[in-house]
């Protein structure tokens, strides 16, 4: 065995060096999938919609009070029959989502407060778990059990007190979405109840307040940016929640703001839309791309302001 | 001026103790922290406890309100009175117990509310205010006894945590203050200070134990020395030594203490 | 003066009672939300569990060459397409007297599913010695029939609101008193494809196209997640590019599920033109929804690792490669493999960018690949939920249980991984 000589070193050095350069080309590489991946998102997205805004123009889509595109649009009048204003779905998307909100806001941030302030540790480990399989469950489920179980059960307490309530209403399917948000609400809330110093609640209990006075007046107060960055993502996770509409909260574009009555949302037109077979260029199709942007928009925004409000609120604490 | 330290000497002999603990063992767990404790604390005095760190001061300081509550795993085995009553008695309500001893931390804690509501906050909730002007004079009140009055006259309604260290260590006093204590316990209040505003704190100290009893918990000794009457000395969970400070400094009886003193322990 | 500690006063006593009121609140709140849960559970699973029986009808089958093959050729496509209705019908007539009009001939053989001659051909043509002899056969019945023998059809009401009639029910009476009709453990449910019959229909199709996507997933979303989470923990030094990477990664993971649907639409069908309705496209989309869960996930493991190990590969001349992949990285492939488990979890549960790319088409065919056209379980169960016979709904329900069993099981074997190979630093 000889040794080896200095050439051979540096020979090696080399080799060693282009390694690594590759691998950190391949890494860089791997990176740029996420970036590849939102200009493909955004990038389609504008696209099409741009091509949609050529035949309906953009004030229609933005402020036109209709929405009922045509089933049957001959190649030759394109557009020329439907009705492509996104304000229904808009306020259909926003009355469940405020519905889901209702339900899930006190039931997520009362089952946080519970767990970080009250619960003994043994509770907590089991309710956590349990709490987080109702994020686990898929949407379809959901959904189904909205369409199936809860719609009629709403349907028969609106009969028998008199109520005609529609079988696919808002109600069932903004109920059912609620109890799904409460573990993104109660986990996010929980950590930041549990990011206020326990300093704070010392100075409080110092100073005889009731642990429930220290919760409620000094502890949430400290934590409230966190929390409403919290019920911001769950309100962008409602908007953008797709089964449990589909299945349980209808097509008809109603403009109202009955909770029993069917209305329809921005997801789920862009599934109608855009299920079946259907020319691609048609406005019908190219309309799901506009909705789509907009629903995109509207969640990115809040995800932003959202993770912002939180940021801030943790780096105040760190 | 009159000689302080007669006064000191006749008010220990003669007042009887706001406060005592008898035979107070402080569990963590399994782990003993503090041993077969007993201490007088006597009215409109103040107490220091010394000790080097992890002697086990702050814990029996926070036995004196029950703070060791909070913790779980803490555990308090003997006695302790206040006013004659033993305060862990099951009938004690430890809310309205900690209204009558309140307590300043070691690091100085504002709520993250306008200083006014930092005051306002311990009379809302015992409800010692029957109108806002009443609340409105309770704090001034308090803000004025902490000496923090004529820095912050201009803008109660800024945020507590906008203050100095030294400010918001006050504020934090002003806070305990408002609710009318008895006796103020006091964590190392002046571990995060700058010397001068130890320094004001210090002689707020000595204003306010006309009014109230203070038990202070301190690493400094000569703290101890400048600001209390009485002094008492933990080592290892046991309280080594206890009694009139001039005495403690000048002529302590135990070894331990007197290595304490002189710097060979700590 | 020590009254003042004691709970005496009316102010203290309701500053108490607020407090329990307020954690009833919370205990309140914890227990709807976990009821709702045991609610949807049990009311899934007591309408699915009938679903895992099926019934059967036993038959004396002739297996009479004459009518099955008359050419005697022994083909088996001949013999699966050979025209059974009339032996079953002969059959039926043996154990049920008194049909002999046309009209009654065919209603009682409408108790049959319309796949028990398809079943006798598969078994004929697999054992073609079995022809000219005769033999007890158990045959699918038709989905009223098997509803009416779960209970599911209130025999009392009106005739004309139920699709079986007295008259079938009288059948089925006739056939239970010769034991000739049971329940018994569905095999179709698992071992066929979509039909648009209920007792036909089965989840093995869709069950294969969630495990083709799931792979597809995988295989794209696995390693370019890892690799991503290394460089921005290992390598990227604090600039633009690296934030905006973050920047992007937290967004991505906000973004509505259906949004990847139209992403996959628009560029994997349109314009790469990659074939639609398939596990390879449906894979795809997935990774990509999967991608910032992985990586978040690998950051936060590869950040737990201590820094002294780094330095001490460092220390002994390492390169930085060779620190990250021998060293580093090894020790955070537990961890890293429990993100990705619980990432495809979720993406086996994801419903709406599927049907965006068509992977929500009526499919008999089991897939035998990833560009084979098929759909997944959950897009299998919105498919059914949405199908109008009663039939059906029971077999939804059956195949949620399935998928939830599915998800618990991945989610069990990311819980014991981590426990298995956790380290404690």
């Amino acid at each position: 065995m000889s040794l080896p000589t200095e050439n051979g070193l540096r020979r090696k050095n080399r080799s060693n060096q282009i390694k690594e350069l590759v691998i950190q080309g391949v890494l860089i590489a791997s990176s740029f999938v996420a970036i590849l991946t939102t200009i493909g998102i955004v990038a389609s997205l504008v696209f099409e919609a741009f091509r949609f805004f050529d035949k309906i123009p953009l004030t229609e889509f933005l402020f036109s009070l209709e929405w009922s595109p045509q089933t049957a649009i001959r190649a030759d009048q394109v557009g020329a029959s439907g009705k492509f204003g996104v304000i229904p779905l808009l306020a259909g998307t926003l009355l469940i989502s405020f519905i889901a909100m209702l339900v899930a806001t006190p039931l997520g941030l009362l089952s946080a407060v519970y767990l970080a302030e009250f619960a003994k540790a043994k509770t907590r480990d089991v309710v956590k778990p349990l709490l987080e399989l109702l994020a686990g469950i898929p949407t379809v489920v959901y959904g189904f059990f909205a369409a199936l179980v809860v719609a009629p059960i709403i349907r028969a307490t609106g009969s028998g007190v008199g109520f005609d309530i529609s079988s696919e209403s808002a109600l069932a399917a903004g109920l059912v979405m609620g109890i799904m948000l409460v573990p993104f609400i109660s986990s996010l809330s929980d950590d930041v109840i549990n990011a206020v110093p326990q300093a704070l609640r010392d100075a409080s209990f110092g100073m005889g307040a009731t642990h429930e006075e220290t919760v409620t007046k000094v502890v949430i107060p400290a934590a409230t940016p966190g929390i409403i960055g919290s019920l911001l993502l769950a309100i962008s996770r409602a908007i953008g929640e797709t089964m449990i509409v589909v299945m349980a909260a209808g097509l008809a574009a109603n403009l109202t703001l009955n909770p029993f009555e069917a209305v329809t949302t921005m997801t789920v037109q862009i599934v109608t839309l855009l299920t079946g077979d259907q020319e691609f260029d048609s406005a019908k199709t190219l309309a799901a791309f506009a909705i789509a942007l907009f629903l995109l928009i509207l969640t990115l925004g809040l995800n932003i302001i959202a993770l912002r409000i939180v940021d801030k609120y943790k780096k105040k604490y760190a | 001026m009159i000689n302080k330290t007669e006064i000191t000497q006749e008010a220990l002999s003669i007042l009887p103790p706001i406060m005592t603990a008898n035979n107070v063992d402080v569990f963590y767990g399994k782990k003993q922290a503090i041993s077969n404790v007993s201490l007088d604390i006597p009215e409109n005095q103040i107490t220091a406890l010394i000790g080097p760190s992890g002697c086990g001061k702050s814990t029996f300081l926070r036995c004196f309100n029950r703070m060791n509550d909070t913790i779980n795993i803490c555990r308090v085995n003997g006695e302790i009175k206040f006013s004659g009553q033993d305060i862990y008695d099951p009938k004690v309500d430890v809310v309205a117990l900690r209204s009558r001893i309140g307590m300043v931390f070691q690091k100085a804690n504002p709520f993250p509310k306008s200083i006014f509501e930092n005051v306002a906050y311990g009379p809302r909730i015992h409800g010692l205010a029957e109108t806002k002007d009443d609340l409105e004079s309770i704090v001034i009140q308090s803000l004025k006894r902490a000496g923090l009055y004529d820095e912050v006259s201009d803008r109660l309604s800024e945020p507590g945590t906008s203050l100095s260290g030294g400010q918001q260590q006050r504020l934090c006093i002003a806070r305990a203050i408002a609710v009318d204590p008895q006796v103020i316990l006091m964590d190392e209040p002046c571990s995060a200070l700058d010397p001068i505003a130890t320094a004001i704190i210090e002689d707020l100290m000595e204003t306010m134990k006309e009014k109230y009893t203070i038990v202070i918990v301190t690493h400094s000794m000569q703290q101890a020395a400048r600001v209390s009457q009485q002094t008492a000395f933990f080592h290892l969970g046991e309280l080594v030594e206890s009694g009139d400070t001039q005495a403690i400094f000048t002529n302590p009886i135990q070894e331990r203490t007197q290595n304490y003193i002189s710097g060979r322990i700590g | 003066m020590p009254d003042y500690i004691l709970s005496t006063s009316n102010r203290m006593a309701k500053r108490h009672a607020r407090e329990k009121r307020f954690k009833w609140y919370g205990r309140m709140a914890i227990f709807i939300s976990i009821a709702f849960l045991v609610f949807m559970f049990s009311a899934i699973i007591f309408r699915g569990a009938s679903a895992f029986q099926q019934t059967k009808i036993a038959l004396d089958i002739n297996f009479s060459e004459a009518i099955i093959d008359p050419s005697s050729s022994r083909d088996p496509e001949l013999l699966k397409r050979a025209n059974y209705k009339p032996i079953v019908l002969q059959s039926l007539s043996n154990v049920i007297p008194g049909i002999t009009e046309r009209r009654d001939r065919n209603r009682v053989y409408k108790l049959l599913s319309a796949g028990a001659v398809f079943d006798l051909g598969e078994q004929v043509a697999e054992e073609p010695n079995i022809l000219g002899k005769s033999k007890k056969v158990w045959l699918l019945a038709s989905s009223e029939v098997d509803l009416f023998m779960k209970g599911k059809i209130d025999p009392n009401i009106s005739e004309d609101l139920r699709r079986l009639k007295d008259r079938d029910i009288k059948w089925i009476k006739i056939l239970q008193s010769e034991g000739r009709i049971k329940k018994k453990f569905n095999t179709t449910l698992f071992s066929s494809g979509d039909s648009r019959e209920p007792e036909m229909a089965g989840i093995l199709g869709a069950a294969i196209g969630s495990f083709f996507s799931l792979l597809v997933c995988f295989l794209i979303a696995f390693p370019l997640g890892i690799l991503t989470a290394v460089y921005l923990e290992e390598y990227a030094k604090k600039n633009f590019l690296t934030d905006f990477i973050e920047v992007n990664i937290n967004n991505l993971a906000a973004v509505p599920s259906i949004v990847f649907g139209l992403l996959g639409l628009s560029i994997f069908l349109n314009f790469f033109n990659l074939p639609r309705s398939t596990p390879l496209v449906g894979g795809i989309v997935l990774s990509l929804m999967t991608l910032p869960t992985i990586i978040i996930a690998s950051r936060s493991i590869l950040r737990s690792i201590p820094q002294s190990i780094r330095d001490a590969a460092l220390g002994l001349g390492a390169s930085k490669t060779q620190t990250t992949f021998h060293h580093v990285v090894p020790l955070a492939m537990p961890g890293m493999l429990t993100g990705t488990i619980l990432g495809m979890a979720r993406a086996l549960g994801e419903t709406a960018p599927l049907l965006m790319i068509g992977m929500v088409a009526f499919i008999v065919d089991i897939p035998k690949g990833i560009t084979d056209v098929a759909t997944s379980l959950p897009v299998q169960i919105f498919l059914w939920a949405d199908s109008p016979e009663k039939g059906f709904v029971e077999r939804t329900s059956a195949a949620i249980i399935v998928l939830l069993a599915f998800l618990i099981l991945m989610n069990l074997c990311a819980v014991y991984l981590r426990k298995r190979l956790e380290r404690r630093w």
